[in-house]
């Protein structure tokens, strides 16, 4: 290897200037040139006689997938150096503070754990969304942005569905950091994504309590514990949390990533709707499960090592948030039976759909605030949606209602959807005959036309336009 | 600059066509051909014909075991496969067999290895199925990359940590990272007869300069292909895989 990079250094043209954090495994270098339209950063791996090979492994790692993945919610990736020669990863400098950082002034209070919270899950579903899947999500690599988003660092643990995984054989090193890693990465396991979410759940659980649900385990045989172990309830490190969090959090810590929630997306979502959050034992739970009730746990654990590894599965869950809009200022509209038929179809098409039905009322500037969800227009509309959904008959769990109030309702609908990381948007577009609903058919051509995410628009054929 | 590679035409001269289109609309700038031009199809002569000019290019092209049974007899072959090597013996110009038997097994050109089968005594036409045997093969190739077909699957074999070889399964075209300072070998899939259950042919493209592999799935009138094999009155069954990809 050539010079070694430091201060001063000029490599691949890139200006070297002060270190910023060395850490075991990396040493980071503020960039000073090439100047661009955001601030950069040097990452170099430490190597070297001393130094285990895994930190290269990682490296390179991280210098494959950065590039694959784009977005707001990762460090954006300049250049990578040869890995043979001069082994160096040049990113955007992301500005925030980190997780971990904030952390040290204290557990948050239970409305900041929330806002954090579904900013994090956010930002892990963005990322699955791309095909990969973190495996090494911690307080550390999170970095809270000033406007209130997240950005995830170090994907030196990662896993890209469409690229050989070279860490796969790297046992020793298969696992995450300690406090953090589910049970089937434990096990070997690096394709699951729900891992990220028994990663989110112990975050969750440390930024609301201050401790770790499993401590921080040093042994292997500490860390198989996670297969089974049973944590102490947050709330009884932290009383003043409400039982939904609790619920929320205990679903991620589940031991079988089956039982857990299927798509971070589900997760900002219960984080952002508490009224729709309905609570199980979990989050009724006021201490941790007894002897029996712990063997019972490690009993079922031999289970979950079985299904392990059982079959691939596509990170990109089968997990879709599905919004229907509905418009309940017409109930007995022939569109109505039509839109749930829709709906019934495409819910019919993955169990683990998550479905908001949503009500727009044109609210003037002047209109009743629809934050506190109590003026009278507002209940009625919900009971309308109610109605409308009841003949679908489903779970709880897998559905909220939500009635908006905007002098704009498509902005509102899009807003709304774009929010709640919605796959698939149904609507029910009015035929041109109906001269009554102009009105709900702007805001149909709205939506579809300025959706994030694909638009269902459903329309009953006219007797007219039918072919002959 | 890409490098088209292709494998185990086995004389499907509609299947070649698509995967010679479609590289040449990707931008690929060369071509390897990585033997099994005839045996099982119905236009071995034109096949030959195609590749032949071709090379005569600057393109590369190495003897697959079925290009060395039409100047050799194969006992290992079934009889099926024996009954198409005939055909194809008595079908192809003089021609085209000394095209056949000019072709080298292996040819290597600077961080790249081609061969049919496995580098390590390519003339035994073992089949690469598993990462010890691609293992073997990339150490007796030497290079960087290694090139093979024969196993009609598309199948990227890597050295992982700690000199541990593992087998990838890309997906179709989804560009891949080859890193040159690892060692890699690309089955590049077969173009006329795939086994996958699907019948779009394969083929593979390689960006040396980015150090990425692209695998790629075509569909191209498959029906046409089988029509003919039936019509030549060679064996069902070869027409049957082309039809179904099996």
């Amino acid at each position: 290897m050539a010079e070694p990079i430091a201060p001063g250094v000029v490599i691949d043209g890139f200006h070297v200037a002060e270190r910023l954090y060395a850490g075991a495994q990396s040493e980071i270098f503020r960039v000073t040139e090439p100047v661009r339209e955001f601030p950069t950063i040097m990452k170099v791996p430490r190597i070297g006689a001393l130094e285990p090979s895994e930190n290269l492994i990682s490296f390179e790692t991280e210098a494959i997938i950065l590039p694959a993945l784009s977005g707001p919610h990762v460090p954006r990736f300049v250049a990578a150096g040869d890995l043979a020669k001069a082994p160096y990863l040049v990113t955007e400098r992301v500005e925030g503070e980190s997780l971990e950082n904030a952390l040290k002034r204290g557990p948050l209070p239970p409305a900041e754990v929330v806002r954090i919270g579904a900013a994090i899950a956010d930002a892990v579903h963005d990322v699955h969304l791309q095909d990969v899947i973190h495996l090494d999500l911690k307080p550390d690599n999170i970095i809270l942005k000033p406007d209130g988003t997240v950005v995830l660092i170090d994907f030196g643990l990662a896993h890209h569905e469409r690229y050989p995984d070279l860490l796969a054989e790297e046992k020793r090193f298969a696992a995450g950091s300690a406090p953090y890693v589910s049970p089937e990465q434990v096990l070997g396991t690096r394709s699951d994504s729900r891992s990220d979410i028994f990663a989110l759940g112990v975050v969750l659980y440390e930024m609301a309590s201050g401790c770790l649900p499993f401590g921080i385990p040093r042994t292997m045989a500490g860390l198989r514990d996670r297969l089974w172990l049973d944590p102490v309830p947050p709330r009884v490190r932290a009383p003043e949390m409400p039982r939904w969090l609790q619920e929320i959090i205990l679903r991620c810590l589940e031991p079988a990533a089956d039982d857990r929630y299927q798509s971070a997306a589900h997760v900002a979502f219960d984080l952002r709707s508490p009224e729709q959050v309905s609570l199980t034992g979990r989050g009724h739970k006021s201490r941790q499960a007894g002897l029996l009730g712990q063997t019972a746990r490690w009993w079922r654990a031999r289970r979950v090592q079985l299904q392990v590894n059982a079959k691939p599965r596509s990170i990109t869950p089968n997990a879709p948030v599905i919004m229907v809009a509905v418009d309940t200022t017409h109930p007995d509209d022939p569109r109505q039976p039509a839109l749930q038929r829709a709906t019934a179809r495409v819910l019919s098409l993955s169990p683990e759909f998550r479905l908001i039905c949503v009500s727009v009322i044109r609210g003037g500037p002047g209109a009743e605030s629809s934050e506190d969800g109590t003026s009278s227009a507002h209940l009625d509309h919900r009971v309308l949606l109610q109605h409308w959904v009841e003949p679908l008959r489903l779970p709880a769990r897998r559905m909220s209602l939500h009635v908006i109030e905007s002098p704009r309702p498509e902005g509102a609908l899009l807003e709304f959807a774009r929010r709640n990381n919605v796959d698939l948007i149904l609507i029910g577009a009015p035929s041109p005959e109906q001269h009554a609903l102009a009105w709900w058919r702007s805001v149909a051509s709205g939506v579809t036309a300025g959706a994030h995410c694909s638009v269902y628009a459903v329309r009953i054929p006219e007797p007219g336009l039918r072919s002959p | 600059m890409s490098i088209a590679l292709l494998s185990d035409v086995h004389g499907n001269i509609e299947a070649l066509n698509a995967c010679l289109k479609h590289a040449a609309e990707s931008g690929a700038e060369r071509y390897a051909f990585l033997g099994d031009l005839v045996g099982y199809g119905a236009d071995p002569e034109e096949v030959v014909a195609t590749v032949a000019r071709w090379t005569e290019r600057g393109a590369v092209s190495v003897k697959g075991n079925h290009d060395e049974a039409i100047e050799k007899r194969a006992g290992y072959m079934n009889d099926a496969t024996k009954e198409s090597i005939e055909w194809t013996r008595r079908t192809l110009p003089a021609e085209g067999r000394a095209y056949l038997s000019s072709l080298p097994f292996v040819i290597r050109d600077g961080a790249m290895c081609f061969v049919h089968a496995s580098a390590a005594l390519p003339a035994r036409w073992d089949y690469v199925d598993t990462p010890a045997v691609a293992q073997r093969s990339v150490e007796a190739a030497r290079t960087t990359y290694t090139f093979s077909g024969h196993v009609h699957d598309q199948v990227l074999y890597f050295e992982g940590a700690q000199g541990k070889w593992s087998a990838f399964n890309p997906t179709p075209g989804s560009p891949v990272p080859v890193r040159g300072h690892r060692r890699w070998l690309a089955l590049v899939g077969s173009v006329g007869q795939p086994r996958d259950g699907h019948p779009a042919a394969a083929y593979t493209l390689f960006d040396p300069a980015r150090e990425r592999i692209t695998f790629y799935r075509l569909a191209y009138d498959h029906a046409a292909a089988a029509r003919k094999i039936r019509s030549a009155g060679l064996p069902e069954a070869h027409a049957y895989r082309v039809e179904k990809g099996v």
